[in-house]
């Protein structure tokens, strides 16, 4: 890492752990708990979309299960750490069947078999009232209490997301730039020829269909924590779009695009809607013109435009000496 | 009898009602270098996507070494020691030439499952990926991106890419194809010097290159062998001036 990328990233860091004293508003606050669980949640379908070229539409079932088993196990009596763990287990072991069934087929059936497995997932929910509370939902009751913090008031909740999610972040950043990632992106790019040099493109898919899944369950369970609450809305086909355009919006071929998406929409969705009615049309403006005009979306976009508007600058002042001599 | 390193037996394939390749027999002795010609539509390649994997063979075997590829896939015969170059260009064109080679050698490397440590920081991995340009003469476009590299670099990453797996066989498909009298000269050397513990099957349709390179010739027409010897032999053949020239 170059000394100039460490310090924009302790300066976000520092940034991300002042939010609560600068905005001191308890709503915001939690709003901005709500941003990093959906930038976990985003980052996570991103393992999938960007670097594996592979377009999931049922995400949203692993937080549906992680939540679901959190959920029922810490009812059932279960402390809250065995509740979780046991909800991410659950959550993930599915995310291996889930994915033997989707990585069947590549494009279009991926995407079918996601869209039919995560119906699946919702419907369930939606009709085992007995377990899930059906279309009423089921409470959690209380938040834990990690190695005894209080994290029930908003900003201390809000650091305990902001721990888990840069621990996820920095996991998925080596990720990205790790022997597997590279495997990964090679068989996004030319899946034939990855097989040709030794690489098993399958299983290497499956993999990170795996690993995007414990991801998710991870946001899952932070989902339930947060919302004390969960119902089939929170899992239905819905959100797992919303996901998606997080990541697409932001820029999926990036780690910083999906943060960016899933801050603009959380936003959007929280903050605009108390003033504007139509914020759907809003958010389906903002998605039409980024990608119009940013097609890789936001961040790809942004730096494109910067190196752009550099390069116009340098060699504006290349040329000023030269146009200035002779006045001298 | 030593064991061949490749010997294809019965091998056939159809597509819908076209056969492709028709009982097809072939035994090449390791270190050999055999040419594969015959005009377009034989079924030259198909031969080599069967003895690869890239497509399931309706009957037949095919064994490296004695040992049976058919029923494994792509990945398992690469590591047996399989290598191959494309016709068309398969490569990653977004990434440096350098980075291609390094995942070549990932794909015969445990570390392609570390989804943790930095590749960039596999100091030895990209030594030797430059070691392996340096060899077919591009060490110094190491650094520069695939889609900014001429049509002649790019057939000779592709080698690289291919010698980097120090395969036991190795299936050149066109090595010369699209490259100017020069490029050809330089390609020609870089195969020459490719050591004889590397046994050769190429396609190639330059023959004054070919059959200068080749010690055994197979012809194919229309999926099935119809000639196969030596270059003096095969030339002289009236199967191969028919299939060539007509009647």
């Amino acid at each position: 890492m170059t000394p100039r990328a460490a310090a924009a990233l302790a300066l976000c860091v520092l940034a991300l752990v002042a939010v609560p004293w600068i905005i001191g508003n308890e709503f915001y606050v939690n709003m901005a708990s709500q941003v990093l669980i959906y930038a976990l949640f985003a980052l996570s379908i991103n393992m999938l979309l960007g670097y594996g070229g592979m377009v999931s539409l049922g995400h949203a079932a692993y937080l549906g299960i992680a939540g679901y088993a959190c959920i029922t196990a810490t009812t059932a009596g279960y402390d809250q750490l065995t509740a979780a763990v046991f909800a991410v287990a659950l959550s993930t072991a599915t995310a291996a069947f889930f994915g033997v069934l989707s990585l069947r087929a590549p494009g279009l059936g991926f995407i079918m078999i996601t869209l039919a497995l995560g119906q699946i997932v919702w419907g369930v929910a939606y009709r085992v009232n007995d377990l899930t509370g059906g279309d009423n939902g089921i409470r959690h009751p209380a938040r834990p209490m990690p190695f005894g913090f209080d994290i029930r008031d908003a900003s201390s909740f809000y650091y305990f997301t902001l721990v888990v999610f840069l621990v996820a972040l920095f996991f998925i950043w080596r990720f990205s730039r790790s022997p597997f990632g590279a495997s990964l992106k090679g068989a996004r790019d030319q899946p034939r020829r990855m097989r040709m040099l030794g690489h098993n493109v399958w299983l290497v898919r499956w993999v990170t269909f795996v690993m995007a899944g414990f991801w998710a369950s991870v946001a899952g369970v932070l989902y339930v924590y947060y919302n004390l609450f969960l119902s089939p809305h929170a899992i239905s086909l819905q959100q797992s779009a919303e996901i998606l355009l997080m990541a697409i919006l932001g820029g999926a071929s990036t780690l910083s695009g999906p943060i960016i998406g899933a801050a603009i929409i959380t936003l959007v969705k929280n903050v605009v809607s108390t003033y504007v009615e139509r914020w759907n049309t809003l958010l389906g403006v903002i998605f039409v013109v980024v990608i119009v005009f940013m097609p890789y979306g936001l961040v790809p976009g942004c730096a494109q435009a910067w190196q752009q508007l550099r390069n116009r600058i340098k060699s504006r002042k290349a040329l000023t000496p030269a146009a200035s001599e002779p006045a001298q | 009898m030593t064991t061949p390193a490749l010997e294809v037996a019965h091998l056939s394939k159809r597509f819908g009602g076209l056969p492709a390749t028709k009982n097809v027999s072939l035994s090449v002795a390791p270190g050999e270098r055999r040419l594969i010609i015959g005009p377009n539509g034989a079924g030259k390649t198909t031969l080599f996507n069967l003895i690869t994997g890239d497509l399931t063979a309706d009957a037949g075997s095919v064994r490296l070494f004695a040992q049976e590829l058919i029923g494994m896939p792509t990945q398992r015969r690469v590591h047996l020691g399989l290598a191959r170059t494309y016709q068309i260009l398969t490569l990653f064109p977004r990434e440096r030439l350098v980075h291609n080679v390094v995942l070549s050698l990932l794909g015969l490397d445990r570390r392609r499952w570390n989804p943790w440590s930095i590749l960039a920081a596999s100091r030895d991995l990209y030594a030797n990926a430059r070691a392996f340009l340096e060899r077919v003469g591009l060490g110094d476009a190491a650094e520069r991106i695939v889609a900014e590299t001429s049509y002649g670099e790019r057939r000779r990453l592709e080698l690289a890419m291919a010698l980097a797996q120090k395969p036991k066989l190795l299936l050149l498909d066109e090595p010369l194809a699209g490259l100017s009298q020069a490029e050809r000269q330089t390609v020609r050397a870089l195969l020459d010097a490719i050591p004889r513990e590397v046994t050769i099957v190429m396609i190639e349709h330059d023959m004054d290159t070919a059959l200068a390179f080749a010690e055994r010739i197979t012809v194919l027409h229309y999926g099935e062998v119809i000639v196969e010897g030596n270059r003096a032999e095969v030339v002289a053949d009236p199967r191969t001036r028919e299939v060539y020239l007509g009647d």
